[in-house]
């Protein structure tokens, strides 16, 4: 279809999949905890009978789940996968392949320095390691490089795109390049929270060198990066949505220019949202919460933008594959293309994990259903499904891309898909209604003495949910493995990236130009968070010392 | 500069669906607001600061328990700690308002009071309150619901209202 298309070098290829074997790899760990924690809910407690010479607690195994899936498999995922929408979307090497190679190194590095201090039980204190809990100084270092790793390989991004846009001063930057960008500015956006958190505080109080902490303050870092967090999760997700499925379901992307619009919302209004996280805090004012509640509801806007131009772009395929009528051309995608299944059922569970956020995020509304086991419920749904589920989607074609090797047993990866959708609905719908009820997140209720027993039924399904879970990871594991043995491809896979309906030179200029946008994502962080973080900080009282409770 | 390149294309239906989304975000905004304001379903404010490595020098949680201000009007001081609240247990009698103030002397916790809307942190140094009004006799458990370390399931106490 287009001509000039750059194909990646033999190295190239490697180096991305350098990436996915990480993450993979983090997922096949990971996801091996949290169907146990699952089936603790329901009675079966494997710490206590098998894991307790090896995993120490359902905190070890619940830190492990946390930091492999939420930070790892996303992270290294992520990376390897925007590495590659750039080179392709930009059709040029990286310019300082060197300095990416330099990031995902670091990376690694700070996924084995802060594995071993969690693997020793020295370390339990799950992904949101909130002080005055005290961790082994190597999981904040640990944790500290995996982020930088991921800065400098952002850095090597914009180097190479700043060297693009010197070859093509007056062409739009292509858009899955485009989306890269902004992925990668938002993540370094975001992470200055948990940058101020982990170098000022956390590290040098682990280390001996600070006496204590103020952990309300440390909350507000947190949650600076936390919430966005999730953004750096989505997009990613929402570029294969927008630039991707579309051609691999047979058409076109319905609009280049409203999907650009979306992402430059996005960047501006993923961070100074954070307080959400904080409505039940007790040292940020009610007004300011409220403040980021508006804030936190206009994202509902570019998430609207991205529902409709996706859902377009898959009516215009369904109706080039022959579909009529109404709904008819939904019957017509490619529900048996493992990558387009994946998508399609991620996207459809995202819209109620996105449902479940406004309710999250509607002030007082969030005293229901704060700390419960809707939290968790809830996030299954996006970046356990809408995002997970997606990443796996990319991978069943991107693995055969990357290694030239056919797909193993494609009605395996079809089972998988569906069966993750099953156990997700199951298990999720559980956590919502047993938090409804009053259920706590992040509890052995197997343990808790306050538990009445009509919550019994739903924890059964939370434990049913859990072992369907477990199952769909491994065969996907199974399949990725599968397809590294599996024969030569004839013919070299063509990544599905989606034209446009109307050509992007069409989309105007506003929409890609940097400085304005920088400087209004500037403006709204000051004035979202600059007051209480003056306040916060100038009335620290920094009197918590650290204490093991595990 | 508004030559025709500069502006955006957006499809009929599409600017139907952005007119709906943006209405939708200003009913949005409206039912926040109204439910924020009105209901009296509070959400935590600053209260006060204390020192949690010397509770006994703040005056109020130097000793904590239930304390009367009016005729069914009560301030419950409770210390959160690992694994358990101080005190574990207070009785009411029907139709009172209990304003609950609560810290922490470790690391953080959760107060909930199940089938309530109070629903809190528990931040070390930082006093978390917000009030509630018993209208049935019964028991209600407040649990914690921060991880706050290894016997965290077993951290609750309880409300009895009395007729």
């Amino acid at each position: 279809m287009t001509t000039n298309v750059y194909q990646l070098t033999a190295k190239e290829k490697r180096f991305i999949g350098w990436h996915f074997i990480v993450a993979v790899s983090a997922l096949a760990l990971g996801s091996l905890f949290g169907p146990f924690q699952a089936m603790e809910h329901a009675g079966w407690d494997f710490y206590e009978k098998f894991l307790n010479p090896i995993f120490h607690s359902y905190y070890a195994g619940l830190t492990l789940h946390g930091v492999l899936n939420a930070l790892i498999w996303t992270t290294f995922f992520i990376t390897g996968f925007l590495t590659f929408t750039m080179i392709f979307g930009l059709k040029r090497p990286l310019r300082y392949p060197k300095l990416n190679q330099v990031g995902f190194w670091m990376m690694v590095v700070g996924l084995v320095t802060a594995s071993i201090p969690i693997l020793l039980n020295q370390a339990s204190v799950l992904y949101t390691f909130y002080p005055p809990m005290k961790a082994h100084p190597a999981f904040y270092i640990g944790v500290t490089l995996v982020v930088v790793g991921s800065w400098i390989e952002g850095w090597g991004f914009y180097l190479t795109y700043y060297q693009w846009r010197k070859e093509h001063p007056n062409t739009r930057t292509p858009l899955i390049a485009f989306m890269s960008l902004i992925t990668m500015v938002m993540w370094q956006f975001a992470t200055l929270g948990a940058a101020a958190e982990l170098l000022v505080d956390l590290i040098p109080w682990s280390l001996g060198l600070r006496a204590g902490l103020d952990p309300q303050l440390d909350r507000t870092y947190f949650w600076w990066t936390g919430h966005p967090l999730v953004y750096f999760w989505l997009l990613p997700a929402y570029m294969s949505w927008y630039a991707f499925l579309p051609r691999q379901a047979g058409g076109k992307l319905f609009s280049d220019s409203l999907a650009r619009f979306s992402f430059w919302l996005f960047l501006l209004l993923s961070v100074p949202v954070g307080f959400h996280h904080q409505y039940v805090d007790p040292g940020v004012p009610s007004g300011w919460k409220t403040v980021h509640s508006l804030l936190t509801y206009s994202v509902f806007f570019p998430s609207m933008i991205t529902a409709f131009t996706v859902v377009s772009s898959l009516e215009n395929a369904g109706r080039k594959r022959g579909g009529k009528g109404l709904l008819g051309w939904i019957a017509k995608l490619p529900w048996n293309d493992p990558s387009v299944l994946a998508q399609l059922l991620a996207g459809i569970l995202f819209f109620f994990g996105g449902i479940g956020g406004l309710i999250n995020a509607s002030y007082n509304i969030n005293l229901v259903t704060h700390n419960t086991a809707w939290v968790p419920g809830h996030f299954h749904l996006t970046v356990a499904t809408g995002v997970t589920l997606t990443f796996m989607g990319i991978l069943y074609w991107m693995v055969p891309y990357l290694t030239g090797k056919e797909l193993w047993c494609k009605k395996c990866a079809v089972i998988q898909v569906w069966l993750w959708f099953i156990g997700m609905t199951i298990f999720s719908n559980a956590m919502h209604v047993v938090g409804l009820l009053g259920a706590p997140r992040r509890t052995p209720l197997g343990q808790a003495p306050y538990i009445p027993e009509e919550w019994a039924g739903h924890l059964l399904r939370v434990g049913i949910g859990g072992f369907i879970l477990l199952i769909s990871v491994y065969l996907f594991v199974a399949v990725v493995i599968g397809s590294l043995f599996t024969k030569k491809l004839e013919k070299e896979v063509e990544p599905p990236v989606a034209d446009s309906l109307l050509d992007p030179q069409t989309t105007p200029r506003w929409l890609d130009r940097w400085v304005p946008w920088l400087v209004g994502v500037v403006i709204l962080l000051i004035i979202a968070y600059g007051p209480q973080l003056v306040y916060q900080i100038s009335t620290a009282q920094f009197t918590s010392p650290g204490f093991r409770v595990w | 500069m508004a030559n025709k390149r500069e502006s955006m294309h957006i499809d009929p239906y599409e600017r139907t669906w952005i007119m709906i989304s943006i209405l939708m975000l200003i009913v949005f905004f409206g039912a926040i607001t109204v439910a924020g304001l009105s209901f009296g379903v509070r959400v935590p404010d600053p209260v006060a600061r204390v020192d949690p490595n010397n509770l006994a020098a703040s005056g109020t949680f130097a000793e904590p328990g239930l304390k009367e201000v009016a005729p069914k009007r009560y301030e419950a001081y409770i210390v959160a700690q690992t694994w358990t609240f101080n005190p574990r247990e207070i009785t009411v009698p029907v139709g009172s308002i209990v304003k609950f103030y609560v810290t922490s002397k470790d690391v953080q916790h959760g107060f909930k009071l199940q089938n309530t809307n109070v629903n809190m942190q528990i931040v070390p140094g930082q006093v978390s309150s917000l009030a509630v009004k018993f209208d049935e006799p019964g028991e209600f458990d407040f649990i914690c619901t921060e991880y706050c370390g290894i016997a965290h399931a077993a951290m609750y106490g309880k409300v009895i209202v009395v007729p």
